[in-house]
């Protein structure tokens, strides 16, 4: 173990000296955690409204795609990294597959909810006007089933969020490196800094991307269906 | 407003199917199409009995047919596969002459218009969007749309600038419903289908809503297709009405007037229901029967005329008009007596008057609630025309009963005569019908 230059001093370190003396080291870390998850957050919304368009007209085709994505969330994260390191390496693949795949349920689950919520007499109005069907997706379907899907999109990120950490023990970026060196050195005079440091990290940049969700929210939902 | 709006719909080179655009009354709008259903057929899989089986059937251009039937009775099915919202498994469908069986769904659909229950209105797009997507999708110019948002506003009888940006949550139930007709027909389709639209809003509102429909159809001519269960609905829009039971066999398909007082089977007038006579009189307008003449007088006229006057013409009573010619006083020689000079106290005030165009039920409710059996006929000014009384209307009714048991009568031997040369042919295997297969 490597201790910090600042755990080498004597005395009581308390948090807020802590904080100001690694402040560059956090923000490198917290900016990595939040793009990490932006990034995979974006592949994840990507991906899961595309299963959710693909599957939401079956009912059978529906229930294999959310189950399917269930069973990612019930492997421990951990363990899945660890099953990833040997596959895809250690860094960042692993991290963006990992988080990636945890994204997708919530996702899928809530497109294919919310496309199968469109009030069955506009689908039939939209077919009766002579819309085609991508142009029913795109102008009818899809805004309507936006609000639901923005929600699964909210819960994706802030469970991302939480997972993120974890990648730090395939050497991923992010706020989850601070974690496990304070873990790493339990008993030093900073292991509790770092693990608060760490976690309180998380929970702010997960506050702050629920209010930008909000304005997404404010900016995107049309506002005849704005509840 | 609109007058603008349909010269450059006329005059646009790129206009949409410019053959079918006629300058009917000098309103470059499309009128009606033709719709030929034949041999039509939906035979569900998995299911023995076809939904629809075998519908045969003729709409003119124009015209207003109902199609009436009790729930189930495939009515909307067979309603869907005009405009292939549901393909048809066997038959034809001619719009306008032009087989459209086989065309791309999508673009039949642009020239159908679409009216359903619940409006259909997008929640998420405003009126004017919501009005604006068939044009849109059409590829009309942008300016061309707007002016025809407006125009479609003003026809449906919404305020174009309070409405336009409204949203469908924003509007009542009648409100939407008048948007829906306004989306269906903002292409300028020539046909128009309906299913069940005015279901869903109250009675007032829907009242109200059929006589738009009514007035709108004066207008456009355009060739509507309407789907309901309310037998009185069929009756008061219905140019024609199909009567239709389970797997929309046409148990009868006629003028309401030939389906009143003449209905095919028990099937038929056990759903006309009750009171057929009584309905028919919604059917006729005070303008179509004999109004009589009563003598009049009007304020200006002296006391001894009016005297004079109410002796020779032999009644007992005598009209008195204001000064405008709108029917004011019944006077009866008992008045006139008592009057000593003046007017001002004599007689009964006239309290209920009915126009050319109020319905032959309009003018019985009101000689029944008369206590003299009488009501003055108005123009549309209020400016008095004659007076109905419950002599004239038993002479109409009955004079129209039997000229409607007359027509059906005619008309059941036409059918049957059609009937026995189509097995005719058929036997002899030259059924038109027949040469597709």
């Amino acid at each position: 173990m490597a201790p910090g230059a600042v755990e080498v001093r004597a005395g009581a370190v308390n948090f807020w000296e802590y904080l100001s003396s690694r402040h560059q080291q956090l923000f490198t870390d917290a900016y990595q955690h939040a793009s990490a998850v932006f990034q995979c957050m974006v592949v994840a919304t990507a991906i899961g409204v595309l299963i959710g368009v693909a599957t939401y007209r079956s009912q059978w085709a529906g229930n294999v795609a959310t189950t399917t994505t269930a069973t990612f969330l019930t492997i421990p994260s951990l363990a899945m990294i660890g099953l990833l390191i040997p596959v895809v390496g250690l860094g960042v693949p692993p991290t963006v597959i990992a988080l990636t795949l945890y994204g997708l349920l919530p996702v899928v689950r809530n497109s294919i909810v919310g496309l199968r919520g469109v009030d069955a007499s506009l689908v039939d109005a939209a077919n009766g006007i002579g819309m085609s069907r991508p142009a029913r997706l795109v102008r009818v379907e899809l805004p309507l089933a936006w609000p639901p899907i923005l929600v699964g999109i909210r819960v994706a990120t802030q469970m991302m969020m939480g997972i993120a950490a974890i990648a730090a023990y395939a050497s991923g970026p992010g706020l989850g490196n601070e974690i496990f060196r304070g873990i790493g050195s339990l008993g030093s005079k900073n292991a509790l800094n770092q693990v608060l440091a760490g976690t309180l990290g998380i929970i702010i940049l997960s506050l702050l991307f629920d209010a930008a969700y909000v304005l997404i929210g404010r900016l995107t939902i049309p506002r005849g269906i704005r509840a | 407003m609109p007058e603008p709006a349909s010269d450059t719909s006329a005059e646009s080179p790129a206009g949409n199917a410019p053959e079918e655009r006629t300058a009917g009354s000098g309103h470059a709008s499309t009128t009606g199409a033709t719709i030929e259903l034949e041999h039509l057929t939906k035979r569900y899989p998995g299911s023995r009995d076809a939904a629809v089986d075998n519908v045969n059937m003729e709409i003119r251009a124009g015209e207003i047919v109902v199609f009436v039937g009790p729930s189930g009775c495939g009515k909307s099915t067979t309603l869907k596969m005009i405009n292939r919202l549901i393909e048809p498994t066997g038959g034809r469908i001619r719009i306008g002459g032009e087989d459209v069986t086989d065309m791309d769904p999508v673009k039949l659909r642009r020239k159908i218009g679409y009216a359903i229950q619940s409006s259909g209105l997008f929640p998420h797009m405003t009126v004017a969007q919501n009005i604006a997507l068939v044009p849109r999708m059409t590829g009309w110019p942008k300016g061309r749309i707007k002016a025809r948002v407006e125009e479609m506003l003003d026809l449906v009888g919404l305020d174009p600038g309070e409405f336009h940006g409204r949203y469908p949550r924003q509007l009542s139930g009648g409100q939407q419903q008048r948007v829906g007709v306004a989306r269906a027909l903002a292409a300028d389709p020539p046909v128009l289908l309906m299913d069940e639209p005015f279901g869903a809003v109250d009675p007032i509102t829907r009242d109200h809503l059929q006589d738009e429909l009514i007035r709108l159809q004066h207008e456009l001519h355009k060739t509507i297709v309407f789907v309901t269960h309310d037998f009185d609905e069929a009756i008061k829009l219905g140019d024609r009405i199909a009567v239709l039971r389970e797997r929309s066999h046409i148990a009868q398909f006629d003028t309401p007037e030939a389906i009143l007082t003449n209905p095919a089977d028990d099937f038929v007038s056990g759903f006309v229901g009750a009171g057929a006579a009584l309905k028919r009189l919604n059917l006729t307008r005070v303008r179509d029967v004999e109004v009589t003449e009563y003598p009049t007088v009007t304020v200006d006229d002296p006391l001894q005329e009016i005297f004079n006057r109410l002796r020779s013409s032999g009644t007992n009573e005598i009209l008195l008009l204001d000064k405008r010619g709108r029917p004011y006083k019944w006077l009866r020689r008992g008045d006139l007596m008592r009057a000593r000079g003046s007017l001002a106290r004599a007689g009964t005030l006239v309290h209920d008057t009915v126009t050319l165009d109020a319905t032959l039920r309009d003018a019985l409710e009101a000689v029944l609630t008369d206590n003299a059996g009488r009501v003055a006929v108005t123009g549309r000014r209020g400016e008095y025309i004659g007076v109905v009384d419950m002599e004239t209307l038993m002479n109409s009714v009955h004079e129209l009963l039997e000229a409607d048991r007359l027509d059906a009568m005619e008309h059941q031997h036409e059918l049957e005569e059609t009937r026995a040369q189509q097995t005719h042919f058929e036997q002899e295997g030259v059924d038109t019908g027949e040469a597709k297969a």
